[in-house]
């Protein structure tokens, strides 16, 4: 398959990136990876003028720690995120959805950043992101920065807080050290997106969920976080009809598509039957 | 021990029996040779195909004004264009007289009967420019209503092609008490009813793509006294018969070859309107052109498999033995008669009855047109489809009997003593042993424990459930005797041609009529004729694929290739043999009756006195002293047209354990004991089994092809498209057993689409197993989480809910084999 032609553009810093991104505005498409982009350009899905590839930037490459932060720059792969000791330690629930993401090229290719600011709701970063807190670091023009909750982050499909002009550069997670993780992802074919995924992180104290996070990809036209479930987990033993009782309402708001993988409601079953598994799996029950 | 002692050790060996690896390999898994598309050739252009976004439509106007003049774009040609010159795709298989076929233009003219149609080819200087301009072509459509849904095409309320009044191609009938090779099914059926067994069912053969890893390419070069193309396709000799026939080219002008050919699995069992309208433009323009597809549009383009809708009724008397089965098939043709694309459900014909003794057998099949994509050969064509029902079926009744579906199985299946057995479909099965291929499958699988283990599963309540899947399955191979293709209104004969040149140095030629495209044939040929002729493997080359060297043949599918085709070779080696003796006796001054032929050397009885098979070709080459009167040559053809098809069979086991409360499967077991006749290389031989297993897996349980109501394929890509990698399947443990085949030299069965035959239904059925207990009795296919979630939670409430997880069972009132039960004929 073959795009459309269009103008590459390889800056080698943050602010030279924005500086191409103000000048040619709608006309350009960034390349951040370019395991979704380079799909829909081949497929004339879209056509930019202009594209901007943020490969060759060194300041949005690799993990670093920040006090009581993981500092991962936009353009870590997933790889470098599943091999960081760092990552494993203070984030395991981030390790744990990366791990799952299509296969071994994809993930060499395909970066944390990039996924975030394409937002497909079946995206497997979007959840974990959502559930550890994480804060996204905003570039815009002139050297400004702003930092945007994840919570505020995804606005709909597709569609993050990152806005014309803007690039993702950073994204910092609270540290959640010696919490358990898991990320439950159901798909028919290993190397499929997502039909349903959910991500738990969990405190436990004295054999007793202490705090839990749950985070559910492709429940809606954004990453969800279940607050409801993560606070009716608070203080319940680790046991199958302790959690069980307490996610039963995971579903409950949620908008899943329908497609050939499953109609809303079977999703929303799902989502109930995946968010018991990953609490327990977190709790190390 | 030193190199050249184990090379003394290799060379007394027999080739036959080796797991040599393929020397083909090297090339094909580099890349590093001529794929189709890496063919450059001086001054060539390149092809950009415009395709009709409408399931159905006409053709109002097409401007291509704003495209001609799109950077480096030469000619723009539109099927009006092209029409005096660009031939037809025509079928080699109307299965009737009365077959109804529409023409089936490669550019279309006026009418696009489905979405992904060419209307229009753009030819630029480059592959890239041609694309940019193919988007800049502006077709005006008036759309159609379409037809799409296989039982509403049957209705002919919407028609696929207006103008042949309805959407019926042919119907066909295969009558065991007509014919006199059985019983009348409907009495047999008769009989059931009152007193016996009666199991109906309706079950869908989805359909399915073709994924071959290399996407169809053509280069066309005009510009030799033969007009030349590279196709990437599995029947050059055929494509080029096609082309005389349609295009007003001479036969003796037309060269095809198929060089390095990336896989088929019977998607390039096909003539395609792309090579067709490659060809044409390359002759419009005179100069050299090529045309590769993407994926996208193998997609909507190449022709895709299966897609029928199966209704069965087995007879059968209380203890379980089988009396009589009617099979009543509807076959969505897709737009078009594809090439073989009729024929197809018809190959099913044989095969329904499988290794079972039924007394009496019905099989009727109507082909239908619907506005979706052309249907035609895929991996297996007809056997599959046949397989997945009986072997569903077996299951069903063992069900109904409560016994063990491998007891009802041995209750009927054909014993060994009784071979060669003549069914009651009237084909004459040579060889096989289903009692010893079982015993040996049930043994790896340790079939009793796993047995003793569902039914801890199932005492226990266990959310994870555990189901068994059997699979005792036979096939036809071998295509195909030309008498019996005759007898079908088949458009050419099944025999297949070789060549042998033994050359002045030894080394040896193999031309072989048979066309590989992943197969290993070059390896296999080799090890043969290296035995026939007692040459070193390495001394063999095996040709194939380019009509100006392999003239005669007629090409690889339907698992011919080593039964047809290796067969010619066989008896070409003989003839050249033959030959030679006659140079030895007299280099050797004996008589003919004393030369003897033994690993590659000519002897007198009774002395010491030999003579080489190189030293005979260089004898033959020279000419300076052979007999009075001999050609200076011992080079030999052979034609071999086989009496019979070859029956391979073998038992699969499957084990699937599903999730409860997802419907999730995921495969615990896979066992399969095939019996192919004699094995030439075991390891070409395990990867055609492995592949064809992930192939029929992948049918019971990933793919499918969907469109939506206006006709567009949904699964227009691998995003939802889902083919299975290796991270999906798991170990598969493979065994044979050997009964060779009667009908030719070698024993040879075949075995390239046993695989893809055999695993569906030991697939399904296992799934049903675990889940039956649930009141569940079918789950369609493919068997996706969701569908299996549905079909349990319908089975443990009221039956008769829902629509999209279970197949809708036969006509209301019919009283089905126990109508006490609360099965109100839903299934599930």
């Amino acid at each position: 398959m073959i795009p459309a032609q269009f103008d590459y553009l390889a800056p080698t810093s943050v602010a030279d990136a924005v500086a191409a991104l103000a000048e040619h505005g709608d006309e350009a498409k960034v390349l951040a990876g370019g395991q979704s982009l380079l799909p829909i350009l081949r497929m004339r899905l879209n056509a930019p003028g202009v594209v901007i590839d943020l490969g060759r930037i060194p300041e949005l490459q690799g993990i670093s720690e920040d006090g009581d932060h993981l500092v991962i720059g936009a353009m870590t792969t997933y790889a470098a995120v599943l091999a960081s000791e760092s990552v494993g330690a203070h984030a395991a629930l981030l390790s744990k959805a990366v791990a799952t993401v299509a296969d071994p090229q994809i993930r060499h290719r395909g970066t944390v950043g990039g996924a975030l600011v394409h937002a497909d709701p079946a995206g497997d970063v979007g959840a974990p992101a959502l559930a550890l807190g994480a804060e996204l670091v905003i570039a815009g023009a002139d050297g400004s920065t702003r930092t945007v909750a994840a919570e505020d982050f995804f606005e709909d499909l597709f569609t993050t807080a990152v806005g014309e002009g803007e690039l993702l550069t950073q994204i910092r997670i609270p540290k959640h050290t010696g919490w358990g993780a898991h990320y439950e992802k159901f798909v028919r074919v290993s190397h499929q997106w997502s039909i349903v995924g959910v991500a738990a992180t969990v405190r436990s104290e004295g054999g007793s969920i202490a705090e839990a996070r749950v985070g559910l990809t492709n429940m809606g036209s954004t990453p969800l976080r279940a607050r409801s479930v993560e606070e009716a987990l608070v203080g319940q033993p680790a046991t199958d009809e302790a959690v069980r009782a307490a996610v039963a309402s995971v579903a409950e708001g949620t908008n899943p598509p329908s497609d050939l993988n499953g109609d809303a409601d079977y999703r929303k079953h799902l989502a109930t039957v995946l968010t018991r598994r990953a609490v327990l799996a977190a709790a190390g029950a | 021990m030193t190199i050249t002692e184990d090379r003394a050790a290799d060379a007394a060996t027999p080739e036959i029996g080796k797991a040599r690896r393929r020397k083909e390999d090297q090339r094909l898994i580099t890349g590093r040779t001529r794929w189709t598309d890496n063919i450059q050739l001086p001054g060539m252009l390149h092809l950009a195909m415009v395709r009709s976004p409408f399931a159905h439509a006409t053709i109002s106007a097409i401007d291509a004004s704003e495209a001609k003049g799109s950077s480096g774009v030469v000619a723009i040609f539109t099927g009006e264009d092209l029409k005096d010159i660009q031939g037809v795709n025509i079928t080699a298989w109307p299965v009737s007289a009365e077959q109804k076929s529409p023409d089936h233009l490669p550019v279309a003219v006026s009418h696009v009967a489905h979405a992904g149609e060419i209307v229009a080819v753009v030819a630029a200087r480059t592959a890239a420019e041609a694309r940019d301009a193919a988007e800049l072509v502006d077709v005006d459509y008036d759309e159609l209503p379409a037809v799409l849904d296989l039982k509403k095409a049957a209705t002919d309320e919407v028609l696929a092609h207006p103008a042949l009044g309805t959407n019926t191609s042919a119907t066909w009938q295969l009558d065991s008490a007509g014919q006199g090779s059985g019983g009348d099914v409907e009495e047999a059926i008769a009989t059931a009813r009152e007193g016996g067994i009666l199991i109906e069912r309706e079950y869908r053969q989805q359909r399915l793509i073709p994924a071959f890893m290399e996407p169809r390419s053509t280069v066309v070069d005009p510009t030799g006294e033969q007009v030349t193309m590279w196709s990437a396709t599995q029947v050059p000799h055929v494509l080029r018969f096609c082309i005389a026939a349609t295009t007003g080219l001479p036969e003796s002008k037309i060269r095809v070859v198929a060089p390095d050919v990336g896989g088929g699995f019977g998607g390039k069992l096909q003539t395609t309107p792309e090579e067709f309208a490659t060809l044409a433009v390359a002759r419009k323009l005179g100069k050299p052109v090529k045309y590769t597809e993407t994926r996208s549009e193998t997609m909507v383009s190449g022709h895709h498999g299966r897609d029928q809708w199966q209704k069965l009724t087995l007879a059968a008397e209380k203890d379980g033995r089988v009396t009589g089965l009617k099979v009543e098939l509807m076959a969505d043709l897709g737009a078009y008669a594809a090439l073989v694309g009729g024929g197809v459900p018809v190959l099913g014909a044989w095969m329904f009855n499988s290794i079972y003794k039924f007394a009496s057998y019905q099989f009727n099949v109507t082909n239908y047109y619907t506005n979706k994509t052309w249907v035609d050969a895929y991996r297996g064509a007809g056997r599959p489809e046949a397989t997945y029902a009986i072997e569903r079926l077996m299951d069903e009744l063992a069900a109904e009997v409560g016994v063990d579906p491998l007891e009802i199985r041995e209750k009927n299946w054909i014993t060994h003593d009784e071979f060669p057995f003549t069914t009651v479909a009237g084909m004459t099965y040579d060889s096989g042993n289903y009692e010893a291929a079982t015993a040996k499958a049930k043994e790896l699988f340790g079939y009793d424990e796993l047995r003793a283990e569902q039914k801890r599963r199932r005492e226990s309540n266990d959310p994870v459930q555990l189901g068994i899947g059997v699979s005792t399955f036979t096939e036809m191979c071998g295509l195909a005797p030309s008498r019996i293709l005759g007898a079908l209104n088949y458009g050419a004969g099944g025999w297949e041609s070789a060549s042998i040149r033994m050359l002045a140095t030894g080394t040896v030629e193999v031309i072989t009529g048979v066309s590989p495209h992943g197969q290993g044939h070059e390896t296999a040929w080799s090890q043969i004729v290296a035995d026939r002729l007692g040459v070193p493997f390495e001394n063999v080359e095996v040709l194939h694929g380019d009509t100006q060297i392999s003239p005669k043949g007629m090409d690889t599918y339907g698992s011919r290739s080593l039964v047809v085709g290796a067969e010619a070779v066989v008896r070409a080696a003989d003839k050249v043999i033959e030959k030679a003796k006659v140079v030895a006796a007299h280099l050797l001054e004996a008589s003919i009756d004393d030369i003897e032929f033994n690993a590659g050397t000519f002897g007198v009885k009774g002395t010491d006195k030999g003579i080489s098979m190189p030293e005979i070709a260089l004898a033959a080459w020279t000419g300076h002293n052979l007999p009075d009167g001999m050609e200076p040559s011992i080079d030999a053809d052979a034609t071999f047209d086989p009496d019979n098809f070859s029956f391979p069979h073998g038992t699969h086991l499957c084990a699937m354990e599903v999730d409860t409360e997802t419907g999730a499967t995921s495969m615990r077991k896979y066992v399969c004991v095939d019996d192919i006749g004699t094995i030439i290389n075991p390891l070409i031989v395990e990867g055609q089994v492995h592949g064809g297993l992930v192939q029929g897996i992948a049918q019971a349980l990933w793919e499918g092809a969907e469109y939506d109501e206006q006709g567009t394929l949904v699964t227009g890509s691998f995003v939802d498209y889902t083919l299975p990698t290796s991270a999906d399947t798991i170990s598969f443990i493979t065994d044979h057993t050997t009964s060779p085949s009667t009908y030719n030299t070698l024993g040879t069965k075949g075995v390239g689409e046993a695989g893809a035959i055999a695993s569906t239904p030991a697939v399904v059925n296992a799934i049903v197993d675990a889940v039956r207990q649930f009141g569940v009795n079918d789950i369609l296919m493919p068997c996706t989480p969701e569908r299996v979630w549905k079909a349990i939670a319908k089975g443990r409430s009221v039956p008769g809910e829902g629509e999209r997880d279970a197949a809708p069972h036969f006509d209301e009132g019919v009283p089905n084999q126990d109508p006490g039960a609360a099965n109100d004929g839903s299934q599930a």
